[in-house]
Parts: structure tokens; sequence; C-alpha cells
């Protein structure tokens, strides 16, 4: 008999039986199977342990009878060892294993887009009404040329390719494997209407997807699983991934349970094996193996498509964006330590990588002081929960942004971090027929669409404000940004000078 | 997704109080459509409203009509003496049993007043959509 450990459950189920009419629609929509019928008493009950707080019985309950809120049971406050310290280590103290965790880094770390503020104009420069005159968000991504010629009027000179966006907002790498065929499908849809791109994340590009390939940016990860030569032309850009924010340095492992039908064709992997990334590229453990990587997927796509490389945001990251740049990459993609997960150790999660804003400021000035700047275009990624966000981001540096977490909320994702065990209820992560099913492709595009379109509206709005009539008028100039509660090292590191000044 | 909804936003309508707790709580409501359920598949049948219902021509007491301007197939209660006729007639098993001290045969209505009917309403994922026919009185001609 092993020591009995006190483990609370972490959610209360509450029931309002005045308002349950026992239709079992909770119980059908658990995953976790936390809610149950009993015939003899004609009630409905609740497991109140099994529930992860996602949401879902609350949202499709037709009468409001159900509350699910963080369990008011706690164990003794302390200051040092929080609850969730002691759930973990009570945790790991039955199994021996590693904490998992899905979704983005969830501690209370600054956030730097909090403390860094718009200008407006305001007399002395007119702003502008976005709804009467033009406003353009479309931005070109790729390496741009030291200088171009222009001869009647025409371009003369030969660009490295570019990729037109219509809005700098992009969906990040979220995998046909991690995230059901559903999802995908839905990030793909939005981005041929919205004329932006998604990516399909290192597990292949499902054979129905190929209709998308305007759209599609396609990753070349560690685990190579899915690439071969119409994969690599399918695609708009070519992505190497090199790390993750919410993971920087470890690997990635698709359960052999989650590996199955479809996701094993796509990732072409045989069914029930475990899909392993490695944690290393293992062909690329320098610049010049990076380089070598690069110019073999330039080679295979006839340097028709830019190759972007994306990294997460650590400590040297500003030396190291600069050897990609120098190693042929045309695209630099930055994940900052808030980017989402399917599934991540918690402890690596929650503590390895530094924030987006700092490695994006860092990045985009030190291209700018070697002068290699217009060499490749930046992505950043990893946290963005709104359009201030994301123009901030470009003001600091950025071309555009990737969106990950936020894409998942606008289908449905409440971020109750279970990513990891296969089980969603919104159909998101999990590759559960039963499950997948709850999402439909159709209403998962609408509400993408929505939100990239608010977002751009806002963006356009705010632009209108600064007095500026395009996104690439605002690239880059931090003048357009002040810092508020920030020391003068943070200051100096965003290159942003203080409020008042 | 199987979370019969449409069975509840169906009863509901088709109950005395038309109130989503109360109906349920005070009356039996009977769901006119049934989600049926095979694996992960799963889809609500209901009454298909046929050119020639079989239920129609198996009612004994005239209580089954279909409307010539809609199409639609009522099933009057009034008239129905719960012999069930109908139902062992319908080939989708759309008919059903209303609760109570005199029970009669009851089948989808298409919500006679509502816009868009209560289960299409109900539907969360819009498996359930409605669809019009354009010209219902032409396909009844042909059927004929």
């Amino acid at each position: 008999m092993a020591l009995a450990c006190f483990k609370l459950p972490e959610f209360l189920v509450e029931r309002d039986y005045d308002k349950c009419i026992n239709c079992r629609v909770c119980e059908r929509q658990c995953g976790w199977e936390v809610h149950s019928y009993d015939e003899e008493v004609d009630k409905m009950f609740a497991d109140t342990e099994k529930c992860v707080g996602c949401q879902r019985c609350a949202v499709m309950c037709p009468t409001g009878a159900l509350v699910i809120s963080p369990h008011p049971g706690r164990y003794r406050e302390h200051g040092n060892w929080t609850q969730e310290h002691l759930r973990d280590a009570i945790r790991q103290s039955e199994t021996g294993g590693v904490v998992l965790a899905g979704s983005g880094n969830d501690k209370d770390y600054p956030v730097y887009w909090d403390k860094l503020l718009l200008n407006a104009s305001q007399v002395t420069n007119p702003s502008i009404d976005p709804l009467r005159e033009p406003m353009e968000l479309r931005t070109y991504l790729g390496a741009k040329p030291e200088s171009i010629e222009v001869r009647d009027g025409k371009l003369v000179s030969q660009l490295p390719p570019q990729v037109q966006v219509e809005t700098p907002i992009l969906f990040s790498a979220l995998s046909y494997g991690a995230i059901s065929f559903q999802a995908q499908e839905a990030l793909a849809r939005a981005a041929a209407e919205l004329g932006i791109l998604y990516n399909t994340g290192e597990g292949g590009l499902h054979h129905d997807l190929y209709r998308y390939r305007g759209n599609t940016i396609v990753q070349v990860a560690s685990g190579r699983f899915g690439v071969d030569p119409d994969y690599l032309n399918a695609a708009r850009i070519v992505e190497i991934k090199i790390g993750q924010g919410a993971k920087p340095g470890i690997g990635g492992h698709l359960p052999g349970e989650k590996v199955v039908g479809e996701v094993s064709v796509t990732r072409m992997i045989p069914a029930g094996t475990d899909a392993i990334s490695p944690a290393p590229q293992h062909d690329i453990y320098s610049i010049e193996d990076l380089s070598m990587l690069i110019y073999a997927l330039k080679e295979a796509t006839n340097y028709q498509k830019p190759v972007s490389v994306k990294i997460a945001a650590v400590h040297n990251v500003a030396a190291i964006a600069t050897g990609m740049v120098r190693a042929g990459a045309d695209i630099i993609a930055l994940d900052g330590f808030r980017g989402g997960t399917g599934a991540a150790p918690k402890i690596i999660r929650d503590n390895v990588g530094i924030p987006i804003e700092f490695a994006l400021a860092a990045v985009d000035t030190r291209l700018r002081q070697e002068g290699i700047r217009n060499r490749a275009s930046i992505i950043a990624g990893g946290g963005f929960r709104n359009s201030a966000d994301v123009i901030k981001a470009i003001a600091l540096g950025a071309d555009a942004v990737y969106i990950g977490t936020a894409a998942l909320v606008a289908m449905g994702c409440t971020l109750c971090q279970k990513c990891y065990t296969g089980i969603c209820n919104w159909g998101i992560t999990t590759q559960n027929p039963y499950l997948a099913k709850r999402l439909n492709p159709e209403i998962a595009t609408e509400r993408l669409v929505n939100l990239v379109t608010g977002w751009s509206h806002e963006i356009k709005e705010m632009l209108g404000g600064l007095g500026v009539n395009s996104i690439e008028s605002l690239r880059g100039n931090r003048l357009h940004l002040r810092g508020i509660g920030l020391t003068h090292g943070e200051l100096e590191t965003l290159g942003v000078r203080m409020v008042g000044q | 997704m199987a979370c019969r909804l449409c069975e509840v936003g169906c009863k509901v309508e088709h109950s005395e109080h038309k109130h989503v707790i109360k109906s349920f709580k005070r009356e039996k409501p009977v769901a006119r459509l049934l989600v049926e359920e095979s694996g992960p598949l799963s889809f609500a049948t209901q009454c298909r409203h046929c050119d020639e219902p079989a239920c129609m021509f198996g009612c004994i007491t005239g209580a089954i009509t279909k409307d010539p301007e809609t199409g639609i197939v009522n099933l009057n209660a009034e008239k129905c003496i719960g012999c069930w006729t109908c139902i062992l007639m319908c080939p989708y098993g759309s008919i059903t049993r209303t609760n109570g001290a005199r029970p009669t045969a009851a089948k989808c209505d298409m919500c006679p007043g509502r816009e868009v009917p209560a289960c299409v309403e109900a539907c969360p994922n819009r498996a359930l959509v409605l669809m019009e026919d354009e010209e219902p009185a032409v396909a009844l001609e042909d059927a004929a």
C-alpha cells in the first residue's frame, strides 16, 4: 500500500440542481468523463478530481446549471511553496516522471508589451482616418537587395523571392498530429481567405491541404517528417525549425497513439511508432552546417522560395541571428518564451528562454548595426494577445508576427493546457475522432478570419493615429514607442525612450 | 458531435411551457428527432417529409396530412387515436409517442411560426442546416 497523498482537486464543479434538467449534454461533451448520470436517483453527478477546467460543459449546458471554478480547497498558504509547487512535487513523488504541460509559459513574468506605449499625432502632424484614406497593411517577406534599379517606371533588378501577405499576422507552426486535421484545415482556409500564411509545423502536409499551397509555410524540422520535393515545392516559404519558444533546446515527441491513419501517412512514418524530433538537427552543428541545409532547400525549390530559419529566443539571440542571415536565411523567425506548445516539460516551458520583446529588439538592432537587416525579414512569435502587441512588435522591428495561441483561442481553446494528453474537448489538439469532429472547420475558419480582420482594423486605426499610412512606414521606428516602468537597462536593450522624453 | 442539444431544443419547442427548465421539470417533453450514433459517426434523424409519406397512407383516422404548399407532413394530435400504425410504417423511425394521459404520435412539424426550426437553432456545430427546396410544389407534382 502506497502512502496516501492528499491530492487536492484543481477545479470545483458546481451544479445548480434547480437548473439541471438531466439532458446529459455535459456528460457527452466531457472527454475527461467528469459527469455521469445515475438512473436510480435520476441525477447528474460530477467527479471533480478529473476536471481540467476547460469549461466545455459550462458553455454547452443549455440551462447554465454548471459553474467550473478553481477549487477553494487549498493546501496551507505558503509564500515560497505555491499550490502549484506542492501539486507538482506530489505528482512527481508518485510517478517519478517529468511534469508535462501544453500551451505557453503561464508564469507571472513581466510582459513588456504592457510596458510599451504608442504615440499619436496631435496638432503638429495630422492623424489619418483609415476609413476615409488608404491604409496599407500589405507587406512582403524575403531578402531585400542592397539597391534596386528602376527604368521607365519599371523595376529592372532581379529581386530575391518575395512573399506578399495582406496583413502582417501569420499563423504559427501547428502540426497535424499535434492538432486535428479539422483545426489545420481551418487555419489553411482562413489563411487563404485572409491572404496570409499558415505553417504546417513539422507534421508534413496532408494531401487534402495541397490546394492551399499559395498560403503554406512548410517546416523542415529535426525529425524531417513528411519532407519530400512535393512538400517543399507546395510551399510559399520553407522554414527550418531549429527551436521553439516553449521548449528551447529540446525536441519533440508525438506518442505512437497519436500517429494513426492519416497522421502516419502525412508524417511518412509507420502507424503506431513514436514520432521523435531530436533536440538538435543532427546535420546542423554550426552556422556552416545551417548554410548547407539552407542552400540544399533553395536548390530543391529552384531558388523560388524564401528560406526561413526559426529559433527560440535565447540569451545570445542577436549573435545567432546574424550568423543565420550570413548563412543565407531569407527570414528569421524568433519565438519568445511565451510561445505555445502541444507538449513540453513544464520546468522547461516555464524557465528557459527570454521574452520576444527583447529578442526582437536585440536582433533588429544587431542586424542594422551590421548593415544586413535588409537581407532577412523578421517574423516574431510567442505570446501575442492582441493587435497592440502586434503593432508594438512591428515598431520594434518585426516584419510580421506569428500567432498560434491566439488562433487556437479563436477556434475555441480555453488554455486548459492539456494538449499533451490527446484529449481536447474542443476538438483541437486531439486525434480522437469523437472529439475532433466537434471542430467544424467552416465555423473555425470564420472565427479565425474574424479575429485577424478585427486585429487588422485596429492596427489601421492605431497607424492612422500615429500619422502613418502603411505598416512599412512603422517598421523598426521605435520613436513611436515609449517605455513605462522600465529600468534604464531595459530601455536601452529595447532601444526605446522613457515616457515623457 | 452527439451532444443532443437538438433534442433539447426540440423538446422545449414542443412543450407547453416553452422554457428549458420549466418544461423539463414540469412536463416530460418528447423530442421529435433522434440522434443516431454509430462509433464516432452521429446524425440527427427527423421526418423527411416524404413525397409519398407512408405514415400518411397508413393513418386510419386521417390525422396525417401533407401540406401541398409547403410539402410539410403534419400530424393532427386531436385526430390521432394512438394506433401507432404510422410508427410502424415510417421507414426512418422518425415518429415517436408523447407522454401523458392520452399519448399520441408525434413528429417533426418544422416548428411552425419559427424562422429556423428549434433543432437547427440549438445545434452548436452547424451540423443541422435548414435547406429549402426552391420549388416544393413542383417536386410534389413530380411525385404525384
